[in-house]
């Protein structure tokens, strides 16, 4: 079978779109929970703070400016077709290239620096790039802008396999319990079961991706998703962690098998600003 | 919604000593943005003896690293950044005169202590309303630190800029406060 070709520059100038609009545009599944979560919160804070949400994210997708300030680091999850040969470039940097021009030309914040002097990188790469080869001839690229607050309330946990379930659910209310008003909230809550240390990351991450309102495909998992939203949403926490019952718009859970010794659990967590696009070539 | 107050920087002894817990303000006068890296030079230069970028008698410090402005703009989208990372640093720019703090998220004991001892305001204002409250932001200066990009401290100018009182100089803290109101047995 002959191979596609896919040229290095296409991919960069469609990254370069994919970094600006992600950041300027909500997601409109997000702001539809939003906008219902501000239907129902009762507290008046709470409320206050959801509608300031509300009109932010829509001056920023008037005005094409950036909805946080945080614009975040790129994180890249690509679907290259088998037979699809990228020619002219090598992917990760025709990916990095677009995250240079998109960040520049959008006014983006660049905020990748050196872990230990500091130092801003300047030009918001390296970017995060994960990718997995899948059947067909085109590349799908999904681009993620993740920010740090949120970002930094996450963890990785190796639990106990005889910490089962219940450890598991407690666990993850723990945590956003602990992380309060620091991510953000109203908060999407992402959870990967099982694999390896970095594989519970990466789906954990992953799972942040599928659409509000849109139920898991497993029923158990459906049932265990919603279970957990109305525990976190009983926290308090609310919007801005000002005392409230919107703290979470969702728990989005991805299990895998695990070796017979471990249980991975990785909680990422995603605030309000949940700012992701994507294109298919 | 809430009642709101409008109030001017530089803040009083007064004014601090009649804002409570859970209050809603409208700032208007000058701030100070820092973060991150421009408290650790801040705090480096006081070690060394030296003086601060600026005056911080009776001022606000927010906490932001704000997204380039686009041309025509003074300022890109500008939402608070988590305060804890802060907590190192601020007691002892209290200590010395700082009145406000604008930031998200809880705050250390050490920070909520200096707010009751040398009366300051912790506010938050909402993390991920940056184009929102960027509207309140009339004009910004990089005064100093430039090298450090969006973490270079500025001087803004603010009419209107909202917030609300999270620690007050009582010692009350909204983020407790308001969770025990909410909060539902799990
Ligand atoms: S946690 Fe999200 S919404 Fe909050 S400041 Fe960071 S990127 Fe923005």
């Amino acid at each position: 079978m002959k191979m596609r070709e896919i040229n290095a520059k296409q991919i960069t100038d469609a990254v370069s779109d994919l970094c600006m609009k992600a950041n300027f545009d909500i997601p409109d599944d997000v702001i539809q929970v939003i906008k219902k979560a501000y239907q129902d919160e009762p507290s008046p804070q709470g409320k206050d703070v959801l509608k300031q949400i509300i009109d932010n994210d829509e001056i920023a997708h008037n005005e094409q400016v950036p909805m946080c300030q945080d614009t975040g680091l790129a994180v890249f999850f690509v679907e290259l077709g088998q037979d699809a040969h990228i020619t002219g470039g090598l992917l990760n940097d025709a990916i990095n290239d677009g995250v240079r021009k998109g960040y520049k030309d959008g006014y983006l914040r660049k905020s990748t620096c050196n872990p230990f002097t500091r130092k801003n990188v300047g030009d918001n790469t390296p970017s995060i790039i994960h990718v997995e080869v899948v059947p067909g001839d085109k590349v799908k690229i999904i681009m993620a802008a993740k920010g740090g607050g949120s970002e930094n309330m996450s963890r990785v946990m190796m639990m106990k396999p005889s910490d089962g379930l219940e450890g598991i659910k407690k666990y993850i209310i723990d945590r956003v319990r602990e992380s309060g008003s620091n991510p953000c909230p109203p908060i999407i809550v992402g959870v990967g079961i099982g694999g390896t240390f970095e594989r519970s990351a990466l789906i954990a991450k992953k799972s942040l991706l599928r659409p509000l309102g849109t139920p898991n495909p497993d029923p158990e998992l459906d049932k265990l998703e919603k279970e957990l939203l109305t525990s976190i949403n009983k926290l308090g926490i609310g919007p801005m962690g000002l005392g409230g019952r919107t703290t979470a718009l969702a728990v989005h859970v991805i299990v895998e098998p695990c070796h017979i010794a471990s249980l991975p659990l990785a909680v990422n967590i995603q605030c309000h600003s949940a700012r992701h696009k994507e294109i298919t070539i | 919604m809430t009642d709101i107050l409008k109030i001017k920087t530089p803040l009083t002894d007064e004014v601090v000593s009649k804002l409570k817990s859970g209050d809603s303000v409208l700032i208007t006068g000058v701030m100070y943005t820092g973060r991150d890296a421009a408290h650790k030079r801040m705090i480096d230069a006081l070690n060394k003896g030296e003086k601060l970028p600026f005056d911080i008698q009776g001022q606000i410090i927010y906490y932001v690293g704000p997204s380039p402005a686009k041309p025509g703009k003074p300022i890109g989208s500008a939402g608070p950044t988590t305060s804890y990372r802060m907590d190192a640093y601020a007691p002892t720019l209290i200590k010395l005169g700082l009145k406000g703090m604008i930031g998200k998220g809880w705050r250390a004991k050490d920070v909520i202590d200096a707010c009751i001892k040398y009366k300051a305001i912790y506010f938050g204002a909402t993390g991920g309303a940056g184009a929102l409250i960027a509207r309140a932001i009339k004009k910004a200066d990089i005064i100093a630190y430039d090298d450090l990009g969006p973490e270079a401290v500025r001087r803004i100018e603010v009419v209107d800029f909202p917030a609300i009182v999270i620690n007050d100089a009582f010692g009350n803290d909204l983020y407790v406060k308001g969770v025990e109101q909410y909060k539902q047995t799990v």
